[in-house]
């Protein structure tokens, strides 16, 4: 047992805080929390684990899964939370996660009964409300604010305001072991626990600055500790296989070490941490949260180990007057057919097929082709790089994108791919097509008073 | 005296997205490999190299504590992720054509990794 965890594990103010990250995204490793969890535990002091599970399509399609009867929230998140749960309730590690999604209750109950299973203590579980701004119905305001975003005539599937630390902060101060999160920013899974912990005040712009560094740092999983990095020769990373999810140990003045569990694959080093600083950052200065405006500009990193990085001089702004929310909205449908062609003139049969089936697509048909094999994602996304071409081409995927608001008119189109076996030109072989629904997204600025964040205890 | 080399030895990089907005952050190896990327990797150059998807604006940030520029480019990305019929409607190897552009180093210059064989 671990002597150095208080009766609380958060709270304590003074000594730092080790918060581990589970998931960078909903379709990440199911098994990436075990080796977290474990170095937590076998640290010791107060400790946290996140879980950031929620795109901006998750939400839409777990929205679309709770009207079809089906669960609103994630269907791996007892896969993910079963081999964690019992050491996390006994060593007082709480953990918090948005894959509550669209249905934070039901999360929530089904976290209840996991823990029922598995014959832990009854968990206290907290679920934080009020990002979605649809299901509740809509007050006129904010229907009018969302109605704007929108083309004539669509209809929102799923419109979530980003929400900040503060209720989650609330939830651990007082006593929950589990939160459960719809939409919030990512970066407040990390930056609650802090708040809980230090006490930090709102007010108090650089430490909060900080604390939202630490969540961007873990929030992606694994892009931290040498996932989406390796390029061999160059960047090597031992043992991606087994790689460790992150670590950051964060200190009351709001200086961090961002690690990993000893014994795992991976790598923690100033270019893993630099790569993942900047990611998804547009002007540095500025990185808009509810929470605080982030400055990146002052932001230093040092080696000061193995797999040990010092992450300091985040700088922060008082918070933005609005509130973020991201609308979902039906997207018509995307079909892909896929056919390749090899050997001699392999290139000149694919453009043949592409050439056979384009006339044949209706009106309503937007399209785009790609000669796989030559080129695949960097070309242009008006079909000017149809043109290329190449001698030592022998192996060629043509590969079509085709899109309409109307399924009838996607499936009419992929269609006509089969005919290629017997009408088009000569060796077309592994033909494959697939099509599915997209949500188009479009952004609104919410005025913090139309907006009501709060927790309650799980009834379940 | 200089020489044109690949800025994948100069420099690393990473892409992410928001909606039909790029952000490629290109980050030196070494403290010596910090001029060049500072000096090579303008905002021209970056919307020279992505010519044929028709950037609209392109602006360049300096982190010179972290040794990195970080480009965020407009309308590249087909519409974003939710509506572009490119396979890689994130732009996620986007990074690694910009790492493509040619860049000018000192005669005598080497990579990090000739470096470390010294």
């Amino acid at each position: 047992m671990v002597s150095s965890r208080g009766e609380t594990g958060l709270g304590a103010g003074s000594g730092s805080i080790r918060i581990g990250c589970g998931a960078g995204f909903a379709g990440d490793r199911l098994d990436a929390a075990v080796p977290v969890v474990a170095d937590l535990v076998a640290t010791g002091g107060p400790a946290c684990l996140i879980f950031e599970m929620l795109a901006e399509r998750t939400l839409a399609l777990a929205q679309l899964g709770r009207r079809n009867g089906g669960t609103g929230f994630d269907s791996h998140l007892i896969a993910r939370l079963e081999p964690v749960l019992s050491d996390c309730l006994a060593h007082k590690i709480p953990i918090v996660g948005n894959f509550g999604a669209a249905d934070p209750a039901g999360a929530a109950a089904a976290i209840a009964e996991l823990a029922r299973r598995l014959g832990t203590r009854a968990p206290r579980i907290a679920v934080i409300t009020g990002d979605d701004l649809i299901s509740g119905g809509l007050r006129p305001e904010l229907r009018e604010r969302i109605r704007a975003e929108l083309p004539e005539g669509a209809e929102a599937m799923a419109a979530n305001v980003y929400l900040g630390a503060a209720e989650i902060a609330a939830a651990l101060s007082a006593g929950a072991d589990v939160v459960v999160t719809g939409r919030v920013a990512d970066p407040a899974l990390a930056l609650g626990p802090l708040v809980a912990h230090f006490g930090w005040g709102f007010d108090d712009h650089d430490r909060i600055a900080a604390g939202t560094l630490a969540g961007h740092l873990l929030e992606c999983g694994a892009q931290v500790t040498g996932g989406y990095f390796a390029d061999p020769g160059m960047k090597d990373v031992p043992d991606l296989a087994r790689i460790g999810f992150p670590v950051a140990e964060i200190a009351e003045d709001g200086t961090m070490i961002i690690t990993k569990p000893a014994g795992t694959g991976g790598a923690v080093t100033v270019r893993t941490v630099k790569e993942q600083i900047l990611y998804e950052i547009h002007d540095p200065a500025a990185y808009l949260t509810p929470d605080v405006v982030l400055d990146l500009g002052e932001v230093e990193v040092e080696q000061v180990g193995p797999d040990r990085v010092a992450v300091s001089g985040a700088r922060g702004h008082k918070r933005p007057e609005t509130l973020k929310a991201t609308i979902c909205y039906p997207g018509g449908h995307l079909g892909e057919a896929e056919i390749s062609y090899s050997g001699p003139n392999a290139l000149a049969r694919a453009r043949a097929a592409l050439e056979m089936v384009v006339p044949r697509l209706t009106e309503e048909i937007v399209w785009r082709g790609d000669f796989i094999g030559v080129s695949s994602v960097f070309g242009d996304d008006g079909n000017r790089h149809l043109g290329v071409t190449s001698l030592d081409a022998r192996d060629v995927r043509l590969r079509v994108a085709v899109q309409s608001e109307s399924e009838q008119a996607v499936e009419a189109a992929l269609h006509e791919f089969g005919a290629l076996y017997t009408c088009g030109p000569a060796g077309g072989a592994g033909l494959r097509t697939s099509r599915r629904p997209r949500f188009h997204t479009a952004s609104a600025l919410i005025p913090r008073d139309l907006v009501a964040p709060r927790w309650n205890w799980s009834e379940a | 005296m200089s020489r044109e080399i690949e800025l994948h030895r100069v420099a690393h990089a990473r892409s992410g997205d928001k909606g039909d907005r790029l952000n490629v952050a290109v980050i030196a190896y070494r403290d010596a490999d910090w001029p060049i990327i500072r000096t090579e990797v303008t905002e021209e150059r970056v919307r020279a190299l992505l010519a044929d998807r028709q950037p609209g604006a392109v602006r360049r940030y300096e982190l010179p504590r972290l040794q990195a520029l970080n480009f965020v480019v407009d309308n590249v990305l087909d519409g974003g992720v939710n509506q572009s019929l490119n396979l890689d409607g994130h732009g996620k190897s986007l990074s690694f054509r910009v790492l493509e552009m040619k860049v000018a180093v000192p005669e005598g210059w080497i990579d990090f990794k000739e470096e470390e064989l010294k």
